[in-house]
């Protein structure tokens, strides 16, 4: 078997990353306007304003924090600027993201004010952005990579073949010894036993199980009506997906035919080995697609049917869809169209090596549709409310 | 030309790869089995949305991907087409 190579960034603590982002990283809401500020004084710096990272407490609070820590740790970023209201939460984040061994630096507002920190932060980025440029990429392999999995506004088109050709590259990324994610729980509603059959031991099933069970307990108690109008959603019924769990089993297409499952990971958790893993996410695509960055995935997998067109600030999306329409239609929005699939003029093997050609060419650097589009969802999940 | 796809022999429905016009006798493919399977169409079918592919009661239930995916609540005949005003979601 021949391990596709490509050349990629090898950070400090030995990950690779296909993109070499500084990020200033706003610990809180209140940071937002000093991060956007600094990035808008430093040229290839990019800010990630989110609206959370105050009264926080409890598992949501953890969640927090290993979102924040897992953004800046991502092998697609170089170095890290935080900057947050008050300096003990915002060397929290410092002191995770410096375990990777990148330069990070916190700086922050208070006995500061905006003006004075905006030109301290300034200052550091510009050291960092002008270190990160000179650095020169290495040969990676396949392998090496992290790569995450998530369908959007599916439709039967995506059940029949985006994400199958997601599946048959899934079968080959694990067997040459890649690492890869898959979750959405409450959309493998319907086709959670099989699912939990794909765990790799009964241990591993039954804690996917206590997942699932989790989060559809929660959406049992917290709904008003049968959720029709939200799963499946308008667009998909639009396509003509109408259960959930017709939805489920088109979803679960995507971790292919071969392999199982070895853990279950808490959202925004990072994988402890190679091979195929679980992870507890929402099923909207900017939520899942910002944990999945944030447990370091480097690249992101996601076929659309009626053409969902999200973007992730550091985890490039690479977007598949199988519906002749939505190819037309929005075509700057798809990376690859294997409509032919429904026509029989392209076979499941074929559209999975096609996938990871795509793959393969924005390791190298390509833009996917979303980078060039500008589409940056960096959506924090939270899962209650504030103290 | 193949006009809907069929992902299991047991399923009771299929799925439109092209617009299906009433009255056609659409042609369509199993593809575990690779077999050909023809239904004549009762309702135009849009693309992606799925034909009945044999009579099928209230209360009974819909078969897709050779598993269960919800409940009929308006009975169904072979050729016409089912989504949210005839089928349901067994959950939520």
């Amino acid at each position: 078997m021949k391990i596709p190579k490509f050349m990629g960034y090898r950070r400090e603590n030995g990950r690779v990353g296909i993109r070499n982002h500084v990020v200033i990283l706003p610990l809180d809401d209140l940071s937002n306007a000093a991060c956007e500020a600094v990035a808008n004084n430093i040229k290839g710096t990019m800010a990630l304003p989110h609206p959370y990272g105050r009264l926080q407490f409890g598992e949501d609070l953890e969640l927090f924090f290993r979102t924040m820590i897992g953004t800046g740790s991502n092998p697609n970023v170089a170095s890290v600027v935080v900057i947050g209201i008050e300096p003990e939460w915002t060397d929290r984040v410092v002191q995770g993201i410096a375990k990777t061994g990148k330069p990070v630096k916190g700086f922050s507002i208070e006995r500061n004010g905006d003006i004075n920190t905006i030109a301290i932060a300034s200052r550091q980025a510009k050291e960092y952005v002008q270190w990160a440029t000179e650095i020169q990429k290495t040969e990676c392999s396949l392998d090496e990579l992290y790569i995450s999995v998530k369908c959007g506004e599916s439709d039967t088109t995506s059940g029949l073949a985006s994400n199958p050709t997601v599946g048959n590259l899934v079968d080959k990324a694990v067997e040459m010894g890649a690492t890869v994610s898959f979750g959405e729980t409450s959309e493998i509603t319907g086709a959670e036993m099989v699912c939990k059959q794909r765990a790799a031991t009964p241990e591993v099933g039954e804690k996917f199980m206590r997942t699932w069970n989790e989060y559809n307990n929660f959406i049992l108690k917290e709904k008003t009506d049968d959720l029709s109008s939200s799963q499946p959603t308008k667009g998909n019924i639009r396509g003509g997906l109408t259960t959930i769990e017709e939805k489920a089993f088109g979803n679960l297409q995507k971790i292919g035919k071969k392999v199982s499952y070895v853990g279950v990971l808490k959202p925004a958790e990072v994988p402890k080995g190679k091979g195929l893993w679980f992870m507890d996410t929402s099923s909207a695509a900017a939520e899942a697609v910002t944990l999945w960055a944030a447990s370091g995935a480097v690249v992101h997998l996601f076929p659309t049917g009626q053409g969902n067109i999200i973007g992730n600030p550091i985890e490039p999306v690479i977007k598949l869809s199988a519906n002749p329409l939505t190819c037309s239609t929005m075509s700057e929005h798809i990376d690859l169209d294997v409509s032919g699939i429904l026509r029989g003029e392209m076979n499941l093997d074929e559209a999975g090596d096609r996938l990871i050609e795509v793959m393969i060419r924005t390791c190298n650097g390509r833009f996917t549709a979303a980078e060039a589009l500008g589409h940056r969802e960096f959506v924090l999940t939270k899962l209650y409310r504030s103290a | 030309m193949i006009q809907f796809l069929v992902h299991e022999k047991s399923d009771s429905v299929g799925v439109a790869t092209a617009d299906i016009k009433a009255g056609e006798t659409a042609k369509g493919l199993t593809i575990d089995t690779e077999e050909k399977v023809e239904v004549k169409t009762l309702m135009d079918i849009p693309l992606g949305h799925k034909i009945a592919l044999k009579d099928i009661k209230v209360g009974d239930t819909v078969i897709k991907y050779g598993h269960d995916i919800g409940k009929v609540v308006a009975a169904i005949r072979k050729g016409e087409h089912v989504h949210v005003h005839n089928l349901k979601t067994k959950r939520w």
